[in-house]
């Protein structure tokens, strides 16, 4: 037995020590031993300085993941995971571990960042330099949050979260996605490392758009990010996830868990751009992105809108959905997927119609080039006392040469005869015409390419929020570059 | 100075030589109308001249203001002032009309060296010449020749022609598909672009064209050569005794 795992099983010790007198102590350890057992998920909790209740749904989850198996009906191949020989818990880098300056940065993405725009200040955060004294993001998220309080909102890390708001967090917690809804849901709910939370008080209008941008230098929420939004009645708020600049990550494996709740006549608008690592040319090294994201539109004439724009990762398993609970609630799903190389997608969105007037809209634009392969995988479910409930799928894919792949695998279950579903699907390539039209308009071929696929993407783009928008249309371009010889 | 000159040009499509020895030459300040019968090589030259992938020269050069041409890309002739308005422009579904032609003027003054101009400059440009081609400002915002009408396809090529301002321009079938008032639309728009330091080939299958924007010279095009070279009145010969009657006197 080595020290390591010495050590962890003294800050265990210790953890539940803290418990019992509620002391905020810090503990030494920076990274867990290697494996998934129950002293882990303890090791994690203490790390969060949670109280008993979290520890215990954890560790209920835990026990549920060991009797579970790994899901295998996604169109994706990649070599078994060892779970035990993966590290759950890494603290933060600290100062002195980072890069000093931009030029201790990997130049490819730099590259990048210069690509779409992205100013120096933010080129640093996002490359992970240690942040000096001049750097203004304080002075942003100081202004942002007195903005917020003011408005009565709460958005803060969810650990922070568990500790400051439990009521809040044991009222909805798990109440979307289950603790036992699927395997790599339920590793989260045992693991999860950190995440957001927000919660926007009744009848208010959340005063801006909400960023994990602002917070990613607050705490690196690792590779089993967790994320909690209730709209309580007749609220509103958008939020944005990720950011269209690639990040470092020493993660393979990523498995979050993203729940909302929408009240009576409340509106969630959630966006994600995902532009993680897809690999190198030969389709080493991608990350695995295996999401959970559910909505539950639990209040009458609640509205959630899911907007993703997936060009990372070099698989990506993924299904935001709607439970369309409320009467007269509305979901929507507006997805680019995009594949090159290697990459793998196997995305698309579940629309469970229960209230009657439910309607649901799902557009999916996915684009394949290299030899990647990309899958829509939907399915719409009316029950049998959604009386008018109304779909609407639009699932469009758009393929770059000749060795990749399109799918699409629309599920639709109907038990009221008063439905209407209504399901569009086109595939097409990028013709040879298209293409010299462009450069004989004197675009280089990989603007010509970046521009008709920003077309072909056009009615997801626009559901974006602006500034993300202008980032996205440039992302597209850049995760095609070498898709056409 | 000659704009254009093809000196025994060459070209082969899927093994097949379709152009067989063309030699042209085209003095800045001209319009030269190519006239040919169906199949008998003219979008090839158009595609060759323009630098279509699969357009293979297998022999002769082209130069463009002295410049040997053979070796650069499409885009490349775009941001040195070629243009091509095409026989059946494309549809770029999704694509914002206006931020096609923004992109694109961009796209070639930077390959240029020049400044990129902003969108309130390109606005203002656009719509000055839009409103001479009758094109309306809703056109502008819809996506690029999606769902347009043959016309207005046609008409779209002439403004990326007034926008571009090239000193070389080949209008593939402009006329093709058009009635008699697109038509006359189009060949005001045309002749209002024709200018000293500027020179056009207008490659076309009918004379009807040809008495809207009046060519300096008129070849007639058949078997891949370059039969008969003329005056404006060879289109009229040409419409009188058709192809056959001219290919064969040659």
């Amino acid at each position: 037995m080595g020290a390591v795992l010495e050590t962890t099983e003294r800050v265990a010790d210790l953890a539940g020590e803290k418990y019992k007198y509620g002391f905020v102590t810090d503990i030494e350890m920076e990274r867990a031993e290697r494996g998934l057992n129950e002293d882990i998920v303890r090791f994690i909790s203490a790390k969060k300085h949670e109280p008993e209740w979290m520890l215990e749904w954890r560790l209920e989850a835990f026990r549920r993941w060991k009797e579970m198996t790994e899901p295998n009906w996604a169109r994706v191949h990649y070599p078994p995971i060892d779970y035990q020989n993966a590290y759950y818990y890494a603290a933060p880098k600290s100062q002195a571990e980072r890069p000093k300056n931009l030029d201790e940065v990997d130049p490819k993405l730099l590259e990048t960042y210069k690509k779409l725009g992205i100013p120096l200040s933010e080129q640093k955060l996002l490359a992970g330099v240690a942040v000096d004294a001049v750097f203004d993001s304080v002075s942003v998220a100081t202004t942002f949050k007195a903005k917020l309080t003011e408005a009565g909102v709460i958005f803060c890390p969810i650990s922070e979260a568990i500790r400051d708001y439990p009521d809040l967090v044991r009222k909805y917690l798990g109440t979307v996605v289950p603790v036992t809804d699927n395997f790599f849901a339920t590793l989260n709910s045992a693991v999860f490392s950190d995440g957001t939370f927000v919660y926007v008080p009744k009848h208010v209008r959340c005063p801006m758009e909400l960023s994990t941008y602002f917070r990613i230098n607050a705490s690196e929420t690792g590779q089993f990010e967790r994320t909690l939004i209730i709209a309580d009645e007749g609220s509103f708020v958008s939020y944005l996830e990720g950011c269209t600049a690639p990040k470092r990550d020493e993660n393979q494996l990523h498995a979050a868990v993203v729940e909302l709740v929408a009240l009576e006549n409340a509106e969630i608008k959630y966006s994600t751009v995902q532009n993680w690592y897809p690999g190198d040319e030969e389709g080493k090294g991608g990350i695995y992105n295996f999401v959970t994201k559910r909505g539950d539109c639990r209040g009458r004439a609640s509205k959630i809108s899911w907007t993703q724009v997936e060009t990372g990762s070099g698989i990506t398993w993924k299904y935001p959905s709607c439970i369309l609970r409320g009467d007269d609630a509305v979901g929507e799903f507006y997805s680019i997927a995009i594949t090159n190389n290697y990459q793998q997608a196997d995305t698309g969105t579940k629309m469970i119609h229960l209230g009657k007037n439910t309607r649901s809209r799902i557009v999916s634009k996915g684009i394949s080039a290299g030899r990647a392969q990309n899958t829509y995988r939907g399915l719409v479910s009316i029950n049998a006392r959604a009386e008018n409930a109304r779909n609407h799928t639009q699932c469009d894919s758009l393929l770059i040469g000749a060795r990749c792949g399109a799918h699409t695998v629309p599920y639709i279950e109907s038990r009221n005869p008063s439905a209407k579903v209504e399901h569009e699907a086109t595939t097409s390539k990028i013709s040879d015409d298209q293409l010299f039209y462009c450069l004989a308009r004197g675009f280089p071929k990989e603007e010509a390419v970046a521009l008709i696929v920003n077309g072909f993407c056009r009615e997801v783009l626009q559901q974006l929020p602006m500034e993300f928008a202008v980032e996205a249309q440039k992302l597209v371009g850049i995760s095609l570059e070498g898709s056409v010889g | 100075m000659n704009m254009l000159e093809i000196d025994n040009l060459h070209v082969t499509v899927d093994g097949k030589e379709i152009l067989k020895g063309i030699t042209l030459s085209v003095p800045a300040g001209e319009v030269h109308a190519v006239m040919g019968p169906n199949g008998s090589g003219k979008s090839t030259l158009s595609y060759t001249l323009a630098g279509r992938e699969g357009y293979e020269i297998s022999g002769g050069r082209i130069f463009y203001q002295g410049e040997d041409l053979t070796k650069l890309l499409p885009e490349e002739r775009a941001a040195k002032g070629m243009f091509l308005a095409l026989q059946y422009p494309v549809e770029i579904p999704g694509v914002v009309t206006l931020t096609f032609l923004k992109t694109a003027l961009n796209a070639q003054r930077r390959a240029r060296g020049e400044p990129e101009l902003d969108a309130m400059r390109v606005l203002r440009l656009v719509r000055e010449k839009a409103t001479a081609l009758k094109i309306p400002e809703d056109m502008l915002k819809r996506p690029l020749n999606a769902g347009f009408s043959g016309g207005e396809k046609k008409r779209m090529e002439i403004l990326q022609m007034a926008l571009f301002e090239p000193r070389l321009a080949i209008l593939d079938e402009t006329d093709s598909g058009l009635d008699i008032d697109a038509l006359k639309l189009v060949a005001e728009g045309v002749n209002a672009l024709r200018e000293p330091n500027r020179a056009m080939v207008v490659i076309t299958h009918y004379q009807r064209l040809l008495s809207y924007i009046v060519p300096d010279r008129v070849h007639v095009l058949a078997g891949g050569r370059i039969v008969k070279s003329g005056g404006a009145d060879l289109a009229l010969e040409l419409e009188n005794s058709g192809y056959e009657g001219v290919v064969e006197a040659a």
